[in-house]
C-alpha cells in the first residue's frame, strides 16, 4: 500500500495505489447516484409485488389482487382477448350489415359504401397487394384490377367468388381453366407456334408481324384456340381467356412475350380466402376491388 | 515506458521448468491439429462454405507452424520479462484499424441498399445480398474490429498495470493472430457463402464456435497469468472489467452455442434448444454481448485511457468498486426485455424489465467516474481532440444507457420494438460509445507503442472527430424520426376500427431517414478512414509538415515515461 496523498486540485485523499502513473481519488459515492438508485430497486420490488414475477416451483407470483388493476389490464393475454373483442365488437354492427345488405346495393348506402372501403382497403393492403400492387394495379403475370378489363367475371358476384374460392387454387368450388403447353407438350411444332405467335400479334396490332406467317398461323387459331378465345380472339370470361384483341397483356406483349405463353402456357394460382377471411370482410374486399375503377 | 521492471531477472516463461518453452509445444500442437483436420475436412468437404474454410484454415495453420519454426530458427521466440511485448500490442492496433473500416465501409453498404434495394444487387449470386452482408457488418465491427480493440489494449494495460511482461510467451500470440485468422476471416467468408449458425450475433458456425472457444480460453489463460505474475499489490479496476468481459464472453459463447453439427464434414448445425427457449438464451447472450463486450470491455479501456490521457487521478475508487459489481451482476437479468409480448412467460419479462431499470445507475457510474476524472483537466478538451474523443464517448455511453432503460419499459417497448428506434439505440451506443473510445485508445496507443513523439497529425485528428460526431448525429436522429413514426404507424387505426396504413407504406414512408442514415454512416466511416491514414504516417515515424513539433499541444499530453 502506497502513501495516501492529498490532490492539489480537489482537496481529496487518494487512495495511495498507483498503477502506471494512475491514481484514485477517495470520493465518496455520489449522493443523487445512490439515491437514484435505491429508487429504481424500491420502484422494482413494487413492480414484482404487482405483476407476475418471480417463479416458483410449480408457478409463479402472480402479484397482488388490487382492484384498480384487473386482470383484463394486468395479464397480457387476458388483455389481448379483451382488446381483440373489443375491436371486433365495434366492427361487428356494420359488417352485419354488410353482410345482410346485397352488395350492388351498397353503394346506395353513403355510411355503409364508406365503411366497406375502409375495410377493404386495409385487407387488401395487407393481404393482396403483395400481388396485385398498393392501388391494385397489377404487375406481370397478376392482373390489374383498376382497369375494366376482366378475365374472369368482373360483377360484385363474380369478384366475390373469385376472392372466395381462387383460380386454379385447389379448392373444389375453385375457377379453373388451363392453356394448353402447346410448346412443352408437342402439341404444336416450332413452325406452327411462330405462325400463331405473328397472327396473335395481328389481332390487337402488336408492330413487327410478318404478314405471311400471320396468314399461316390464321386457320391455326381458329383450330386450337378459338373454342377458348373466341373465333375473333375477344376472349370468354366463363373460361377465364384473356381478349386478345386488345393491347393488355398478362404476361407480356412483346413478340417473345406472346410466343413463351403459348409455348408455355403459364397460368398463376389465386389463393382461396374463404377460409382465412371471413364473410364480412370478403364482401369488403369485393366492394372496394370492384371500386377500384373497373366494376361491371 | 517498456522496461517492466528494472530488477527483474530474466525468465524464459511463467510457468513450467525454466528454460522449457511449454508455450511453443501447446501452440505448434494446436496449429498441427488444425492443419491435419483442415487437409481432411478439404478432402471431404460436404458443402462449398465448409471447403472454403477448411482451404482457409488450412493455410492459417501451415502458416502459423511455418512461422514458429522460422522465428524459432532466427531465434526470435525469447522472451525478455524485463520488457513488454509491445510488438504484439503494434499487430492488433493494425488489426484493429483495417476491420473498423472494412465493417464500417459494409455497414455504408447495407444502409444503401436499404434506401436503393437494387444498390450493389445482382441477381446471379448472393454474395452482396443484405442478408449475407448484415452479418458481415454486425460481426466486423463488433468482434472484429471492438474484439481486436478489447484484446489489444487489455494487452496494453494489463502490462502496464502489473508491471509484467504480458504471460505465456507465444500463447498471446496466438490469440490476436488466431482472432484474426482462425476466427474472423473464416467465418466472414462463410458468411458471404450463405454459411450462418443462424442466431443474430452469433452468426459464425459450430467450426468457427470451436476455434472461438480455443482462442478465448487461451486469451483467459494470458490474462490471468499476467495478473498472476503482477508486481502491483492490487489489480487496477480496468483489469476486473477486462476480466469480467472474458469470462462472461466464454460462459455466453459456450451455452449459446450448444448445437450439434449436421455432419462432421458439414458446415450446418442444429442448435440444441428450440422455440421459447433458445429465443430467451439468444438474447440472454445478445444482451450480455452488449453488457460484457461492448460495456464491460470498453470500461476497461476508459479506465485506463481516460486517467492517462487527462493526467488526473480516478474520481472515485469507492464507486468504481460499487458499480462494478452491480453492473456486473444486474446486466446478466436483463436479456428478456428483447422479448417483450412474445411467446415468453410474462413473469420473464417483468423480470427482464424491472432489472433493466436497476442497471441505469450501475450503468452511469462508469460514465460519472470518467467524466469527473476530468475535473482539473477540462481546459485539455479544447486543445486535445483525442481526450475530447475519450470524453465525447463516455458521454454517449450515458446517452445510451439511459435509453436503453427506458426502451426496456414495456409500454414504450410497445411502441420501439421492430422498429429503427432500436437500431437507433445500438449505433449510438456503437459509434458513440465503443466507435469514440476506441478511436481514442488507438490514437493514444500508437505513438506510444511505436515511440513517436506525436501522432502524424492533430488537425487529422480534429476532422475525424467532427466527421465522427456529426455522422453520429445524422445517424441517430433518422433512426429516432423514422422508427417512431414506423412505430405510429404501425399501430395507427382509422375511426371504424381498421388498420390505418398497411406495411409497405410504412416502408415507403422510411426512405428520406434512410438515406440520410446512409450518408451518416459514410461520414463516420470517411473519419475512421482519415484515422486509418493517420496512424499509418505515426507508424512510419512522419510528422505533418504544417504542424511542427514545438507547436503540437498534443505533445504534452503524451505521458512522460
Amino acid at each position: 500500500m502506497g502513501k495516501r496523498e492529498v490532490d492539489d486540485h480537489s482537496g481529496v485523499e487518494t487512495t495511495g495505489h498507483e498503477w502506471d502513473g494512475i491514481r484514485e481519488l477517495d470520493n465518496p459515492l455520489p449522493r443523487w447516484w445512490l439515491y437514484i438508485l435505491y429508487g429504481c430497486i424500491a420502484w422494482a420490488v413494487v413492480y414484482w409485488l404487482v405483476m407476475p414475477a418471480w417463479p416458483m416451483l410449480n408457478d409463479y407470483t402472480h402479484g397482488l389482487k388490487i382492484a384498480a388493476l384487473p386482470d383484463t389490464v394486468k395479464v397480457d393475454r387476458i388483455r389481448v382477448d379483451a382488446e381483440v373483442k373489443e375491436l371486433q365488437d365495434k366492427r361487428a354492427p356494420m359488417f352485419a350489415k354488410l353482410v345482410a345488405t346485397p352488395l350492388d346495393q351498397v353503394k346506395s348506402n353513403p355510411e355503409l359504401f364508406q365503411f366497406a372501403q375502409e375495410a377493404g382497403k386495409a385487407t387488401f393492403a395487407n393481404n393482396c397487394a403483395v400481388c396485385h400492387g398498393a392501388g391494385g394495379q397489377g404487375s406481370k403475370g397478376y392482373p390489374n384490377l383498376a382497369d375494366n378489363d376482366w378475365l374472369w367475371d368482373g360483377s360484385y358476384a363474380g369478384i366475390k367468388q373469385t376472392i372466395q374460392y381462387g383460380i386454379r387454387s385447389g379448392d373444389p368450388q375453385e375457377r379453373l381453366s388451363q392453356m394448353p403447353h402447346f410448346g412443352v407438350d408437342g402439341l404444336l411444332d416450332a413452325t406452327q407456334i411462330n405462325n400463331l405467335t405473328d397472327y396473335v400479334m395481328t389481332l390487337s396490332g402488336v408492330k413487327g408481324a410478318d404478314p405471311k406467317a400471320a396468314a399461316a398461323g390464321a386457320p391455326l387459331f381458329q383450330e386450337q384456340c378459338s373454342v377458348c378465345h373466341g373465333a375473333t380472339g375477344t376472349g370468354d370470361h366463363l373460361q377465364g381467356a384473356p381478349n386478345l384483341t386488345d393491347k393488355i397483356y398478362l404476361y407480356g406483349g412483346t413478340r417473345e412475350d406472346i410466343h413463351n405463353q403459348i409455348y408455355n402456357g403459364r397460368g398463376n394460382v389465386m389463393p382461396t380466402w374463404h377460409a382465412r377471411l371471413d364473410e364480412g370482410t370478403i364482401d369488403a374486399v369485393t366492394v372496394y376491388v370492384h371500386s377500384l375503377g373497373g366494376g361491371q | 515506458m517498456t522496461d517492466a521492471t528494472q530488477s527483474a531477472p530474466l525468465r524464459l516463461t511463467g510457468f513450467g521448468k525454466p528454460g522449457v518453452r511449454i508455450d511453443i509445444y501447446v501452440v505448434a500442437l494446436l496449429a498441427a491439429l488444425g492443419l491435419l483436420w483442415g487437409v481432411a475436412a478439404t478432402a471431404f468437404a460436404h458443402d462449398l462454405g465448409m471447403r472454403v474454410m477448411a482451404v482457409e484454415l488450412t493455410l492459417f495453420f501451415a502458416l502459423g507452424l511455418f512461422g514458429i519454426a522460422f522465428a524459432a530458427s532466427k531465434g526470435k521466440l525469447a522472451i525478455d520479462e524485463s520488457r513488454y511485448d509491445d510488438e504484439l500490442i503494434k499487430v492488433g492496433i493494425f488489426a484493429a484499424t483495417f476491420w473498423g473500416v472494412v465493417g464500417m465501409l459494409v455497414g455504408v453498404i447495407i444502409a444503401s441498399q436499404l434506401a436503393f434495394p437494387e444498390f450493389l444487387y445482382f441477381k446471379e449470386f448472393g454474395f452482396l445480398n443484405f442478408g449475407r452482408l448484415r452479418p458481415v457488418h454486425t460481426s466486423g465491427v463488433i468482434f472484429a474490429f471492438g474484439g481486436n480493440v478489447l484484446i489489444t489494449t487489455s494487452f496494453y494495460v494489463v502490462q502496464r498495470t502489473s508491471r509484467a511482461r504480458i504471460f505465456g510467451g507465444l500463447l498471446p500470440w496466438f490469440v490476436t493472430l488466431g482472432w484474426n485468422f482462425l476466427v474472423i476471416v473464416p467465418a466472414a467468408t462463410g458468411y458471404v457463402l450463405g454459411v450462418t449458425g443462424g442466431q443474430e450475433y452469433a452468426e459464425p458456425n459450430w467450426i468457427s464456435d470451436i476455434l472461438i472457444t480455443v482462442v478465448w480460453v487461451v486469451y483467459l489463460v494470458t490474462f490471468l497469468g499476467t495478473l498472476w505474475k503482477r508486481k502491483e499489490p492490487h489489480i487496477y479496476v480496468a483489469n476486473w472489467f477486462y476480466l469480467a468481459f472474458i469470462v462472461t464472453i466464454a460462459i455466453l459463447h459456450l451455452v449459446n452455442n450448444l448445437e450439434v453439427p449436421a455432419n462432421v464434414w458439414s458446415s450446418k448445425q442444429y442448435s440444441l434448444m428450440s422455440g421459447v427457449q433458445n429465443a430467451m438464451t439468444q438474447w440472454w447472450y445478445g444482451h450480455n454481448a452488449v453488457g460484457f463486450f461492448l460495456t464491460a470491455g470498453f470500461l476497461g479501456i476508459m479506465y485506463y485511457f481516460v486517467p492517462k490521457r487527462a493526467e488526473r487521478p480516478v474520481y472515485s475508487y469507492q464507486l468504481s468498486i460499487i458499480h462494478f459489481w452491480a453492473l456486473i451482476f444486474t446486466y446478466m437479468w436483463a436479456g428478456p426485455h428483447h422479448l417483450h409480448y412474445t411467446a415468453l412467460p410474462q413473469w420473464v419479462q417483468t423480470l427482464g424489465m424491472t432489472f433493466s431499470i436497476i442497471l441505469w445507475m450501475p450503468s452511469w457510474g462508469g460514465m460519472i467516474n470518467g467524466l469527473m476524472t476530468l475535473s482539473g483537466a477540462w481546459d485539455k478538451l479544447r486543445t486535445d481532440p483525442v481526450l475530447r474523443m475519450l470524453v465525447t464517448s463516455v458521454a454517449f455511453y450515458g446517452m445510451s444507457t439511459f435509453e436503453g432503460p427506458a426502451m426496456s419499459i414495456r409500454a414504450v417497448n410497445s411502441l420501439s420494438h421492430y422498429t429503427d428506434w432500436t437500431i437507433g439505440h445500438v449505433h449510438s451506443g456503437a459509434l458513440g460509445w465503443v466507435g469514440m473510445v476506441s478511436f481514442g485508445a488507438l490514437y493514444c496507443m500508437t505513438p506510444w507503442v511505436w515511440k513517436r513523439q506525436r501522432l502524424y497529425s492533430v488537425k487529422l485528428v480534429e476532422v475525424h472527430f467532427w466527421l465522427s460526431t456529426i455522422g453520429i448525429l445524422f445517424y441517430i436522429t433518422a433512426m429516432w424520426v423514422s422508427g417512431i413514426m414506423q412505430g405510429l404507424m404501425w399501430r395507427a387505426y382509422n375511426e371504424f376500427g381498421f388498420l390505418e396504413y398497411s406495411f409497405v407504406e410504412t416502408v415507403k414512408a422510411m426512405k428520406p431517414y434512410y438515406m440520410i442514415r446512409a450518408l451518416g454512416g459514410l461520414l463516420f466511416t470517411t473519419g475512421a478512414a482519415i484515422m486509418a491514414y493517420n496512424l499509418w504516417r505515426t507508424a512510419k515515424g512522419d510528422i505533418a509538415a504544417k504542424e511542427p513539433l514545438a507547436a503540437a499541444a498534443e505533445a504534452k499530453a503524451v505521458p512522460a515515461e
